[in-house]
């Protein structure tokens, strides 16, 4: 069987593609999460159009979309289909992440900003010190989820022909296609085995998110 | 025994001076409404520097919403609240008066301290840690010396041995007895105690009432109490103020409110009270 060392190929960039969108998206979630809750109109009216849009589309025409679409409609380069692949989940799944940034923030007990502001501290004190510590830890358990949502989702770029798991296996499959059970049980196998840190990651984090919040 | 000595020593020496001065808040004509609903219908108030004062009344009164103007966590939705020499919730700009921004409250609240019903202590600092962010944060005093003045503020609360435990691992009369050594690191000159005793069980009521008589007896801090207990507010206030619905019905000291008043709404709230007490 030479199934397992051609998928072992595509580690690398199911990877790269994991570890980049994770980060970006985390980034994309809080600036939006907070974006929603701003004071000014015009960024909440725009950060609650992204996220509608990007929630309410397929991952896979937005991918699809940044690929081919965009470069050609307003002559933008965007590199490589790694950026594309990458801005494409992270921009899908910051979306519904800031919605738990969002979340968590307006449930940390209003009396937390208040004893706060009884000890007179700055809007961005009460943020940084009191609020944020606490929310992050409910943040937690869905972060983890969502990571490992995102693994499952790099999948998709194979579609716009990045080398990663399934491409592999997809290009063995359409030179024998008896071996496609195989195949795909082993792909199978091979997420679930990327998966398992990330649940125990997400145990973890459920466990530490129970300690040291009030809720209202 | 002890207890009554001490207090008619603190209602003596500062008394006489009290009067002549000038009240570090005042109270004009203050309305507040939620939607529809008047809770203050135009209160007038002074507190004098160092003064003690207890507010009293029916819940649903307004007395609550009085501590909360001050602490500006709501808005009145008339009338001034004078801290010194500010007006707390207006600024003067181009001879109209504005609506206060951050930055005013942040100026004229860092007088003022306050301590809560439900305590609401960060959860994820320790005791420590709860008392020593004001200073550190708020005034950008040396962390040594936030957790000196700490420590001593927790000792004197009676929790020097617990500062590393979270809050959660402490009950509620000692959150309370934490709630306000955190308060009184801020060294405020006005502190506000909103029903600090009220989400207590009824055998923890005692070890904060003695604590809120211990910091009475430094005598410089103007206090006000909102509180249902009338026995502690007569003991240790220069000043009852009895409100209901929304007005102050009653004011003086705790023998001309609680013994002379012939006010009959507040007999007939301190009839029920003390009725539903056993007493």
């Amino acid at each position: 069987m030479e199934i397992f060392p051609v998928l072992l190929k595509g580690i690398n960039v199911t990877l790269i593609v994991l570890v980049l969108s994770a980060i970006l998206a985390y980034l994309i979630a809080f600036i939006a999460g907070f974006g929603r809750l701003s004071n000014v109109w015009i960024i909440r009216k725009f950060t609650g159009f992204y996220i509608e849009i990007f929630r309410g589309t397929s991952l896979i025409v937005q991918l699809f979309w940044f690929f081919y679409a965009i470069p050609m409609l307003f002559n933008v380069n965007l590199g490589n289909e790694l950026m594309a692949g990458v801005l494409a989940i992270s921009l899908n799944y910051g979306a519904y992440m800031s919605e738990i940034v969002r979340g968590s923030i307006i449930a940390v007990d209003k009396g937390q900003t208040e004893a706060a502001i009884a000890l007179n501290m700055t809007r961005f004190q009460r943020m940084r010190y009191v609020i944020l510590p606490q929310a992050v830890r409910m943040m937690l358990p869905e972060f983890g989820n969502y990571l490992i949502q995102i693994l499952k989702a790099t999948s998709l770029v194979s579609l716009i022909g990045m080398t990663d798991i399934l491409y592999h296996g997809n290009i063995l499959r359409s030179t024998n296609l008896a071996m496609a059970p195989t195949i795909y049980l082993l792909i199978l196998v091979f997420y679930f085995i990327l998966a398992l840190p990330l649940i125990f990651l997400t145990r973890k984090m459920e466990s530490i998110s129970k300690k040291g919040v009030a809720q209202s | 025994m002890s207890v009554t000595k001490e207090v008619s020593k603190i209602k003596q020496t500062p008394q006489s001076d009290k009067i002549k001065q000038k009240p570090i808040v005042m109270y004009e004509d203050v309305h507040k409404s939620f939607g529809d609903v008047e809770v203050l219908k135009g209160i007038n108030l002074q507190i004098k520097p160092g003064e003690k004062l207890a507010l009293i009344g029916p819940s649903g009164s307004g007395k609550t919403t009085i501590i909360r103007m001050l602490m500006t966590l709501e808005e009145p939705t008339e009338g001034n609240i004078i801290v010194g020499d500010n007006n707390l919730w207006k600024v003067k700009k181009d001879g109209e008066f504005k609506r206060a921004n951050e930055k005013h409250l942040r100026k004229v609240r860092g007088e003022i301290g306050m301590v809560f019903q439900h305590f609401n202590l960060f959860p994820h600092m320790t005791i420590l840690q709860n008392c020593m962010t004001g200073p550190v944060q708020v005034k950008k005093e040396s962390k040594a010396s936030a957790r000196e003045r700490s420590i001593q503020m927790l000792e004197k609360v009676g929790l020097g041995d617990k500062l590393d435990n979270y809050p959660n691992q402490l009950s509620g009369g000692q959150k309370q007895r934490v709630a306000m050594a955190r308060a009184l690191v801020m060294r405020p000159r006005i502190m506000l105690f909103d029903e600090v005793t009220s989400a207590l069980d009824p055998e923890l009521v005692g070890e904060v009432l003695e604590v809120i008589r211990d910091i009475a007896q430094d005598g410089e801090m103007a206090m006000v109490l909102v509180t249902h207990e009338m026995d502690f507010a007569q003991e240790i206030a220069d000043r009852i103020v009895f409100l209901e619905d929304g007005v102050i019905a009653e004011e003086g000291t705790p023998t001309e409110v609680l013994e002379q008043s012939t006010n009959e709404r507040l007999q007939s709230f301190l009839h029920r009270f003390r009725s539903s007490n056993g007493n």
